[in-house]
């Protein structure tokens, strides 16, 4: 029993263990930028302009982060939707780890916060927002999670990059970018509340 | 993190610390529609219980059952047990059940300590002797933190600072003991207050302070801890009457008015109403023994979790 992190790096399989921290700093060793913070920051608003399209300009939504940092992008969606419309969208984060189906292949994990908006998630349209989009396995977990929670009127997914190698029927609505990777490479995204900064790495698997 | 939960003494500050913040996402789930959840379906949480205890045995249970384990109630009373089964053959058919955690309740001081010999699951101690109930100091650690925690997260925070002065029978009290324990190391300054006749020999080898004098305490305690007159284990005479118990040792008004105003007031329960604490205390509002109990269920929540959730050794 003890605690383990969510890891930020998405790697294929649950046995592996994250690279050493220190190569994973931006420009580190064996890892290559995919987007800057400038392609971030447009990938962002590009997505905020899209839910704002396919909700009918935001009516009844709910952006739900998925920690950790999806609950920081579901933030940053949120604050330009509200730019943009003039009123923000409620935002708030799902924890999903008590619905993993992975939770014997590792040590019991530390839950992170589940944050619903007040007006819960009852007949609304709720967007997920997470960094990685790989196997799905998460946003079926997210599914789950939700549906504890209430009944939305319908559930969307957002995303900052998809690498491929789903293996569930699962799909995000929304996409920062599509980025072709092999199964065994590792991609990274950084935010500036945690990292200092914004990027998407992509990195070198083992061997 | 230990394999079993046997002493609070076992737990570092960090596996302490991270089961208080694990219950704390685990209470939100309390106010929900669905307040189960599906992380522990299919394992099985037996709970034998060799003294009766409904408050504790029922917490477990509800815990075990809202992350969706199977929960088998194993008490001595009208089962094998009475008919003369030693603890170690009661182990074995429960083995042979597949029991994943095995919760221990048992009148002597290290049964749970012997039973992780003969089982392959987890083993947690629910009250052993005059032992340890290290969930109990678990759960009071948690009320502590919730009540009187500074600023508005409370995550990754210990008890640095807060004084919990713990009253009455310490020499039977296995709450006491855990409590010493974890609350230590958990940063908190423990007093404990009790008549001679009730204060364990070593105490002064325990990571506390011990005084005969509970008035002298009053002023100076964030936490007070009041302890149950066990009339069962009172075979000797540790004190000459209850009400002489209740004059020296007892928490009335008039000694609540003495604590400082944030001070919370505390009882593990079942309480003595007239002895160790008078009506009026334990239903007033600085009272916490309602929010202990409920607080209890989200606390062995996280402590099943933690144990069973993960990877067993085996398969990292």
């Amino acid at each position: 029993m003890c605690a383990m992190r969510h890891e930020p790096v998405h790697e294929p399989g649950p046995g592996g263990q994250g690279p050493a921290q220190a190569a994973t700093r931006l420009g580190g060793e064996g890892w290559k930028a995919v987007l800057t913070p400038e392609e971030v920051r447009r990938a962002l608003t590009r997505i905020a302009h899209e839910i704002l399209e396919r909700t009918h300009g935001g009516e009844g939504i709910v952006l739900l982060g998925i920690p950790t940092r999806g609950v920081y992008l579901a933030r940053r969606l949120a604050t330009r939707i509200g730019e943009f419309e003039g009123t923000p969208a409620p935002v708030g984060s799902l924890d999903v780890t008590l619905h993993r189906d992975d939770l014997r292949l590792r040590p019991a994990r530390a839950l992170q916060r589940t944050q619903v908006p007040s007006d819960g998630v009852d007949g609304k349209t709720v967007v997920l927002v997470d960094d990685v989009l790989f196997s799905g396995r998460t946003i079926r977990a997210a599914l789950d999670a939700l549906n504890d929670l209430g009944r939305p009127r319908a559930v969307q997914l957002a995303v900052l990059v998809d690498r491929g190698h789903r293996e569930l029927p699962i799909r995000a609505d929304y996409v920062g970018k599509n980025l072709p990777t092999a199964h065994r490479e590792k991609v990274r995204v950084q935010l500036a509340e945690i990292d200092g900064e914004d990027s998407v790495l992509l990195g070198e698997g083992d061997k | 993190m230990n394999r079993h939960l046997i002493s609070a003494g076992d737990l570092s500050r960090d596996d302490a610390i991270l089961i208080l913040d694990t219950a704390e996402e685990l209470a939100r789930v309390e106010g929900r529609a669905i307040r189960k959840l599906p992380t522990l379906r299919g394992l099985t949480v037996v709970n034998l219980f060799y003294e009766d205890s409904t408050r504790t045995r029922t917490s477990f249970e509800a815990a075990a059952k809202r992350l969706s384990a199977d929960v088998i109630n194993f008490s001595a009373k009208g089962s094998s047990v009475a008919k003369g089964e030693s603890l170690k053959d009661t182990a074995l058919t429960l083995e042979a059940m597949g029991a994943d955690a095995v919760v221990i309740r048992h009148p002597a001081s290290g049964a749970p300590r012997r039973l992780t010999d003969w089982v392959s699951g987890r083993v947690v101690n629910a009250g052993d002797g005059t032992h340890e109930h290290p969930t109990q100091a678990l759960l009071d650690a948690f009320t502590i933190r919730q009540r009187l925690a500074r600023g508005t997260d409370r995550h990754g925070q210990g008890l640095d600072g807060i004084r919990v002065t713990i009253v009455g029978d310490v020499l039977h009290s296995r709450v006491a003991r855990s409590n010493v324990l974890l609350l230590a190391t958990l940063g908190a300054q423990v007093t404990l207050v009790a008549p001679p006749t009730l204060m364990p020999h070593a105490v002064e080898t325990w990571p506390c302070r011990a005084s005969f004098d509970l008035d002298a305490e009053l002023g100076k305690s964030d936490v007070m801890m009041m302890l149950r007159v066990q009339q069962e284990r009172m075979t000797a005479a540790y004190f000459p009457t209850v009400r002489e118990y209740r004059r020296r040792y007892g928490l009335d008004a008039s000694r609540m008015a003495l604590l400082p105003e944030h001070a919370i007031v505390m009882h593990p329960g079942p309480m003595n109403r007239g002895v160790e604490i008078a009506a009026e205390v334990a239903d007033s509002d600085r009272s916490t023994i309602v929010a202990q109990v409920a607080n209890g269920v989200t606390v062995r929540m996280a402590v099943l979790y933690l144990m069973l959730g993960g990877a067993t050794e085996e398969a990292v």
